[in-house]
Order: C-alpha cells, then structure tokens, then sequence
C-alpha cells in the first residue's frame, strides 16, 4: 500500500506521484484561500501554476482526491492524475526542495523550543504542548526527512525533561544526564 | 439497502458505517469498490469522489451524512469532531483523541479486511457514543 518515491534507493527508477492539476476562478477569493491552505498543510510540491504533486500513496491519493473536489465545488476544474518523474534526477531535485521546506519547518521548531527553555515551568509546558502538535503536523507532511527532524524532536523533549537534564543546565552542571 | 464505498476503509469510512447501520438503515449492506465507476447504479455511494454523501467544502462525510440526514443528536456531533480532525487533521476541533482514533484505524486496516474492520469498529463506536453521551450529561469526563 504504501508506495512512497522513496529517494534512499537509487537503482529503482524515480516512484509514482499524485498529481493534482487545478484551476480556482480568482473570485471568490475565500474558496481559494481555503484550496491554497490545504495545499499547503499537506506539503505538496508546487510544480507550477495550477499544478502540485505529493510523492503517491493510498493516503496522499485521496487528499488530492478530496482538494480536487473542493476546487470543483468553487466552480473550478481539477484532475488527478498518477505519474512518474521522466528522470531519477528530476524526482531527487523535487525531493530535495521538499525536504528544504521542511527543513526550514523543523528549524523555527527548534529555535522556539530553545527559546522556551529558560521560560518559566508554566511558560515551558505551554510551549511543549503547542510545540509537540506543530512537530506531529510537519512530520505528516514530511516525505523526505532532513535531518532537522531530529534536531527540533530533541530540542522539544528537552523541554519535557526535569529541570536538570535541560541542555542549558546540564551544561552548566558539567553532567548531561540525558545526552 | 446497498451502500458502497471505497476499499481500505479508514476513519470516516468506518465511522460512516456505524452511522448508517445505527441511525439511518438497520439492514445496511455495505460494499466496496476501488473506482467511483464501479458503484452500481441502485448502491447509495458515501466518501467517494463525487458522491452526495462524500467531503464538501470543510466538511468530512461523517458530518455530511449528518447534515443531509437531520440528525441533530449533539452526540453524534461530538463524534463527528474526533473523526473530522482524525481524517483531516486541520485543527477545527479540539479532539486530542483524534490521533489515538487515526493510529488504531490505520493499524488495523492493515491486519484486517474491510468487512472486519467494520465488524471490530461497530463496538468501538457505540462506546464512544456512550462515553460522550455520558459526558454531555455530567458536563466532564466519566469515570
């Protein structure tokens, strides 16, 4: 079921995409707003005008599915269709700007973590809690994990951990005992 | 009467289910078809692309059935916020259950054939009826 292009296996081929072709009328301009924020949750590649691809699976099929039938209830025209990169370049090319977007995702996580680090213990869960849902909703959208996946997961279970075992303070404290 | 939907029945399919055997059709027969161009002409279709009974606008077919059905029970509505945020996951609702909900469906789509998922999440859904029953009447959480 799933069948993600997945870019650790060279020799395969470049794998199946979704691809969603669509055009929103301009106004209204709340349907398309709401099409573009979709669009965007979900992380597609913005191929060009009017044209987004996510890596295929049974799940990113049907997301496109359900947008391409929202476009059509705001009097647009939408088609979905399944393709594969002529070039295993091209589909690294696309996944390398995939994994960069997340990337730049994942690094604001962080840095508002380490910001919340010296916050007070209310302040702290606070930020924890918000933190940990952004993080899951990045992960959902991230078919090419750069390695600042890990990076913002670290620094938001700093954030759960006692107050000693925090990087700042273990730091200070010459003992890291969470490292 | 027939009903039909798609194949590898997730969250709101499930849940659609139980809304339809529960609510609207005791003798509900339920198929499912990899193509929307499969759904026999006397089948009523649910979340598939094109159908009545399917996603419109924000709304996911758990919550277009209950539109388009009347029904009203606020119950169903707190259940159709869990399975709104465990397929969408746009944050409409605040139903932190949703992602336990999401997990489980997916989990056991996998080990499962459609038939059976619906057979195992029938139970699943009446106690999550009950549960929320009891919780809009004591207005917290049971115990």
């Amino acid at each position: 079921m799933d069948q993600r292009g997945d870019q650790g296996s060279p020799g395969d081929g470049p794998g199946p995409w979704v691809l969603l072709c669509y055009r929103v009328p301009r106004e209204p301009s709340a349907p398309r707003i709401a099409i573009w924020r979709k669009l965007k949750r979900l992380g597609v590649a913005q191929l060009g005008d009017g044209l987004a691809g996510l890596p295929a699976d049974a799940r990113t099929r049907e997301q496109l599915e359900w947008v391409a039938e929202e476009v059509t209830e705001a009097g647009g025209s939408a088609g979905v269709w399944l393709a594969r990169p002529a070039s295993l370049a091209q589909e690294r090319e696309l996944a390398a700007a995939m994994a960069a977007a997340r990337a730049a995702e994942y690094a604001a996580v962080a840095a508002q973590a380490s910001a919340a680090s010296d916050a007070g213990e209310a302040a702290r869960a606070a930020a924890l809690r918000r933190l940990r849902a952004e993080l899951r909703r990045i992960t959902r959208r991230d078919y090419f994990p750069p390695a600042e996946r890990e990076q913002a997961q670290a620094a938001i279970e700093a954030l759960a951990g006692p107050p000693g075992a925090r990087p700042g303070a273990a730091a200070a404290a010459g003992a890291g005992e969470r490292s | 009467m027939r009903w039909v939907t798609r194949a590898g029945v997730h969250i709101d399919r499930a849940a659609c289910a139980w809304l339809i055997r529960r609510f609207i059709d005791p003798q509900a027969q339920f198929a499912f078809v990899a193509d929307p161009a499969e759904v026999p002409a006397a089948a009523t279709a649910f979340d598939i692309r094109g159908a009545e009974l399917s996603h419109h606008g924000s709304d996911c077919s758990f919550e277009t059935i209950l539109r388009r059905y009347d029904l009203s029970d606020p119950v169903l509505w707190r259940i159709a916020q869990a399975v709104h945020e465990a397929d969408l996951d746009d944050q409409r609702f605040d139903a932190p259950e949703a992602a336990g909900l999401d997990v489980a469906l997916r989990g056991l789509s996998m080990v499962c054939a459609d038939d059976r998922v619906l057979e195992l999440t029938g139970p699943l859904f009446d106690g999550l009826y009950e549960y929320y029953r009891r919780a809009t009447l004591l207005g917290r959480e049971p115990t």
